[in-house]
């Protein structure tokens, strides 16, 4: 059966660690790094990438627009 | 329409000018001694005649802005006001220097300060020749002195304003504004197609194609080096305009001893203070600047090679007097003369003024 | 299939549009004025309108919309967006022309340009962000600042007996005929970003459409303002400003 997982890529020195999008995440693939940017933020990165589902609902909500999301049909 | 000879008020050659001289908009508000302008043009319906938006806003602060969002958008657009309604306006004008941005600004000055007088007056020289809002910059002044040149002068003030991208202020006064006189009206002028905005005016915000970077019309800039560079460039612009674009009218200045310096109203009457004065032997010629931005600066320093004294007349208490002075500086005497507060000098007034100050002095 | 097999063009379902620039946003971090600036530039975008757009920044943290936003676009004067849309919607009828202001700008020294842009039903869309304070002069107290709320001009809480009530303005100008749609909303669930997203294309249909003028609140955050975390800044706008500024379309047009 054809399950959809998804993706999410964040521009790690775009982001400014407003942490918005993790409550967004209904999977909490979602973590905030403990080293920071070039900006000094502590970025936002997929930790529990398994769990995406490529709802983009990180991207939705991300102000600063760094997040981008793929989704694809994988066989399970 | 075709060129005609017509008996107008001031107010109103102007705004048939306006209609006549291509203008995509009017926004505007009323208040005395102008109103004649918002209310000739919408008793024209020129929307009919050549689609000119005409538009009463509920302020002339609203008024200037709307200017400034067409003239963005590269329209020839126009405001009309008097004194107290032009202070309103300076916030917007200065926005509008500050962007570039071209357009035609009509100031029918009344007596101040504060509420003052609906009657006429000239002591919107400074708010007009100085800036009038808050950072460095000038308005090109243009200073009608009949009903013909309240015409005119809207022709004048778009190829100025676009040949500079700069607004264009004609101070005018309640005299000119309210006063008829023939005036020969020149024909129709198009309108400026939505293709020839794309094309001459590149800078204009009429939406991006994915040809070109977007553009922006702003005043801003907060890092000082750009702000400084800005600066830079907007003088450097005022600088050629004071080179290029002075304008005077010279009367009997030819065996002149004395002379006159004095605009709109005032040069008229003065017309008549010389036949006066010259039946009593004085020998007095007139410089009348029609920039008062730029100022005649060299022509007046020249006259003082020929007369002995000067007398600007004004009806304020003495603001044209100050660049008088300026470009005179001290080769030989300057004084001034005024009515104020919304009254008229009469010639007499005028020639006793140049015999006690000047001639007398 | 791995996570980083799955990065691929054509499993693409969300990037930032290109009618938003590469620049860094001037915001702080959590700032809803980012999401109301890409969902504006993305029902643009859908619409197939950001090329003949005309936007107009106000004066406030959001000056320099221009700067994100990459369409063409013109800076009014503090209050004054909706008089200047007006000079640009008035010559260029077919284009699109909106304001984005926010509550400073649009509620206290711009009130009369609002009231008498919708008033007279201009074919604009008025975007208005609504966060309770001016955030860009540093957190002094807005018309829209609710009671009790601590500001840098209302340091011991904005007392209403003398220094007034806070302005439901976009329920004043929904009373307005020339006005066909207001709603207001926010951004900062995925839930209530798509719901702002769509009344805000509701707004710009209906002016495409030529039905006066069209006015999106979008009830937003401050954190730096309200001396808050992003997340913090969020609940409590749902606690206290949501109450005070309820969501919903608050007029729409008859059918």
């Amino acid at each position: 059966m054809a399950k959809v997982k998804g993706a999410i890529v964040i521009d790690k020195e775009a982001c400014k660690g407003c942490e918005v999008c993790l409550a967004a995440c209904p999977t909490n693939v979602i973590s905030m790094a403990s080293e920071v940017n070039g900006k000094g933020y502590n970025f936002a990165y997929p930790e529990l990438k398994e769990e995406c589902t490529g709802c983009a609902n990180c991207a939705i909500v991300c102000p600063d627009g760094v997040i981008t999301v793929y989704r694809a049909k994988v066989e399970a | 329409m075709a060129k005609e000879l017509k008996l107008m008020k001031g107010n109103e050659a102007f705004a048939e000018a306006a209609i006549r001289a291509g203008s995509d908009a009017y926004f505007g508000y009323p208040i005395t001694p102008q109103s004649e302008v918002i209310e000739y043009l919408m008793a024209e319906r020129p929307y009919d005649r050549t689609g000119m938006v005409v538009l009463q806003a509920e302020s002339e602060v609203a008024a200037i802005n709307m200017v400034y969002g067409a003239a963005a958008s590269g329209k020839h657009c126009l405001t009309s006001s008097s004194s107290p309604g032009i202070s309103l306006k300076q916030e917007g004008i200065s926005y509008i220097a500050g962007a570039e941005l071209p357009c035609v600004i009509l100031n029918v000055v009344r007596g101040g300060p504060g509420l003052g007088t609906i009657q006429p007056s000239q002591a919107d020289y400074f708010q007009a020749t100085k800036g009038g809002g808050h950072g460095d910059y000038r308005l090109i002044v243009l200073a009608p002195a009949s009903v013909q040149e309240m015409a005119d002068f809207v022709k004048e003030g778009y190829e100025l304003a676009f040949k500079y991208r700069t607004p264009v202020m004609i101070l005018s006064d309640g005299v000119i504004g309210q006063m008829m006189e023939k005036v020969m009206m020149f024909e129709q002028m198009p309108r400026i197609s939505d293709a020839e905005i794309a094309e001459k005016y590149p800078w204009a915000t009429i939406g991006k194609p994915k040809s070109r970077e977007r553009n922006i019309i702003t005043s801003l800039a907060l890092k000082s080096d750009e702000m400084e560079r800005h600066n830079i460039h907007l003088q450097a612009k005022y600088k050629t305009i004071e080179e290029a674009e002075v304008r005077v009218e010279r009367i009997r200045c030819d065996d002149a001893e004395y002379a006159f310096v004095a605009y709109g109203s005032s040069a008229r009457i003065c017309q008549k203070a010389i036949e006066i004065a010259r039946a009593k032997g004085i020998k007095v010629g007139l410089m009348r600047p029609i920039t008062l931005f730029p100022f005649p600066k060299k022509e007046v320093e020249l006259m003082t090679q020929k007369v002995k004294g000067i007398l600007s007349v004004e009806m304020s208490a003495g603001q044209m007097v100050e660049d008088v002075k300026l470009a005179v500086n001290g080769r030989v005497p300057v004084e001034h003369f005024g009515r104020f507060g919304g009254n008229i000098p009469t010639p007499d007034e005028i020639v006793k003024a140049l015999e006690e100050k000047i001639i007398g002095g | 299939m791995v996570f980083e097999d799955i990065i691929k063009t054509e499993n693409l379902v969300y990037k930032k549009t290109s009618f938003m620039t590469d620049n860094t946003l001037s915001y702080c971090p959590g700032c809803g004025h980012g999401t109301a600036h890409r969902i504006t530039m993305e029902v643009l975008e859908e619409l197939g309108l950001a090329e003949n757009t005309i936007g107009i920044a106000p004066v406030g943290c959001s000056v320099l919309a221009y700067d994100f936003m990459n369409i063409d676009m013109q800076q009014a004067a503090h209050g004054r967006a909706p008089a200047v849309a007006t000079g640009v919607k008035r010559c260029w009828p077919d284009k699109t022309v909106f304001t984005y202001q926010g509550d400073g700008d649009l509620a206290a020294i711009g009130t009369a340009e609002t009231i008498h842009a919708c008033n007279r039903g201009e074919n604009i869309t008025i975007i208005f962000i609504n966060n309770g304070i001016y955030g860009m002069t540093g957190g002094q107290m807005a018309p829209t600042t609710l009671p009790g709320m601590r500001s840098s001009t209302s340091p011991y809480g904005r007392d209403v007996e003398t220094m007034g009530n806070p302005l439901r303005i976009t329920e004043l100008v929904a009373q307005l005929p020339g006005v066909s749609f207001v709603s207001r909303q926010a951004v900062h669930t995925p839930r209530n970003v798509r719901k702002a997203k769509k009344a805000i294309k509701t707004a710009f249909e209906l002016q495409t459409q030529k039905k006066g003028t069209t006015f999106v609140e979008i009830v937003s955050n401050c954190n730096s303002g309200w001396k808050m975390t992003p997340v913090q800044s969020n609940q409590w706008m749902e606690e206290n400003m949501f109450p005070f500024y309820p969501l919903g379309d608050i007029k729409v047009p008859e059918k």
